[in-house]
């Protein structure tokens, strides 16, 4: 089914359509939130606040705000950083590494039976420092443009030409 | 701006990943509308980064959907099943009754059976469309790059520089295209070889008379990058362009037994 219809018919609470947009993004949002609180079972239970969160809150997406898929890693990356921050929190062992989704895709070891498992792990071996904190920052911890340069010590602009150069070469080892 | 500079501004990277305003979110969103190869990018960058954050998921969550699916109330559970009685008059009605139930009980393992044959059909399906869909977007993001080149070779004001090998790697050779509009140079250096350790390019625009050289930056990623493009700022004007060797972060001014490639921009007197 074509997205934009899909997610039409979620917006109008069809459940067929909420069990097609879980199985084709519940991976991902599960991977930025385990990236972020870096626990299973607290990742599992805020991944599964986040769809009824995404279901209830249906209505407020439109695709002017932006994709989909965004949108629902708004909400993820929300609800995880809530939790980390929440008094329920109490993790020890916080893992502090600035390339922790690195770290994840290094010691997945069911990674080998998904279609691309070969083009990621070839692009994280090449991935270069820089692009390790760029690509954590932006896509896993959710910052802005600005935020980002400021963590790095970079300019503004650089950020956006850095960020992309990083994805080309992810394209690059994916085909995409 | 045109649709491929758009594109090449990396502004689309950070709109997928929502670290944009909302202002600029519209903006993209106008765009993608008014231009398909836009949409896209889009698109490929998105399946790009749903990819890599799967990767990062440790285990399978396919599972946690019955448990969304239950606090939400969407189980199919619930439903009520509509019974109808049978009433026992006589014992020809009881044995018609029960052939009736064999009957029935046949049919809907007959259906059942035929569903699920139906389902994996469905499925077989699915998948090769899933695969026909990949190879679109393949096809079409690196049609958009070879546009991307193609557009800044094509333009008017476009200057191309040839830099051949000096003493150092004589067989070295490198291509400068500089957009004087826009003050930017595409620099071609496939034909430069791996720098070593600790070491980077460096990029330099040079006036001849007298010698006074400008770096216009460094080449951090050589080795990473695979079609070996890189593009950078320009505002001098440049007599010349050379490419020297230089420990890692670059130096003031260039290290002239490392020159590994030069060459004159021709249309200077």
């Amino acid at each position: 089914m074509e997205l934009a219809l899909l997610i039409k018919k979620f917006k109008n609470k069809d459940p067929k359509a909420l069990e097609a947009l879980y199985d084709m993004y519940n991976e991902s949002i599960f991977g930025v939130i385990h990236t972020i609180v870096k626990n299973d079972d607290i990742a599992t239970e805020v991944m599964q606040d986040v769809f009824v969160k995404a279901w209830n809150k249906s209505d407020s997406y439109t695709a002017g705000k932006g994709r989909f898929f965004t949108w629902l890693l708004n909400i993820a990356r929300n609800a995880a950083i809530d939790k980390v921050r929440s008094k329920s929190f109490k993790n020890a062992q916080q893992n502090h590494d600035i390339d922790f989704f690195v770290h994840s895709i290094e010691t997945h070891d069911s990674l080998d039976q998904k279609t691309n498992a070969i083009g990621i792990k070839q692009y994280i071996e090449k991935l270069t420092e820089n692009c390790k904190k760029v690509v954590d920052y932006i896509y896993f911890k959710g910052y802005t443009q600005k935020e980002t340069a400021e963590a790095l010590d970079i300019p503004l602009g650089t950020v956006k030409t850095r960020n992309r150069n990083c994805i080309k070469e992810l394209r690059k080892a994916l085909h995409v | 701006m045109n649709s491929n500079e758009y594109i090449a501004s990396g502004i689309l990277e950070l709109y997928v990943a929502g670290a944009l305003s909302e202002e600029e979110n519209e903006a993209v969103h106008a765009m993608m509308q008014q231009y398909p190869e836009v949409a896209a990018e889009v698109v490929a960058i998105e399946n790009a980064i749903v990819t890599l954050t799967a990767a990062t998921a440790p285990r399978d969550t396919s599972y946690v959907f019955e448990a969304v699916k239950q606090e939400l109330n969407l189980s199919e559970d619930n439903r009520d099943d509509k019974v109808i009685p049978i009433q026992r008059k006589s014992s020809i009605f009881l044995y018609v009754g029960w052939a009736a139930s064999i009957i029935l009980a046949i049919g809907l393992i007959y259906s059942v059976l035929k569903t699920n044959e139906l389902q994996s059909e469905i499925e077989v399906v699915t998948s090769e469309r899933e695969a026909l869909k990949d190879k679109v977007y393949q096809a079409n993001s690196d049609l958009t790059a070879a546009k991307d080149l193609l557009g800044v070779l094509r333009t008017k004001d476009i200057i191309s520089v040839p830099l051949g090998g000096q003493a150092v790697s004589p067989d070295s050779y490198a291509k400068v295209y500089w957009d004087k509009k826009l003050n930017q140079v595409y620099l071609d250096l496939q034909g430069l070889p791996d720098p070593p350790a600790g070491k980077v390019y460096q990029v330099w625009s040079l006036k001849l008379n007298p010698l006074t050289p400008t770096s216009l930056g460094v080449i951090e990623e050589f080795s990473a990058d695979s079609d070996k493009v890189f593009d950078l700022a320009n505002a001098n004007e440049s007599e010349a362009f050379g490419i020297t060797l230089e420990p890692a972060g670059g130096s003031e001014s260039p290290t002239l037994e490392q020159l590994y490639t030069l060459g004159v921009v021709a249309s200077n007197p």
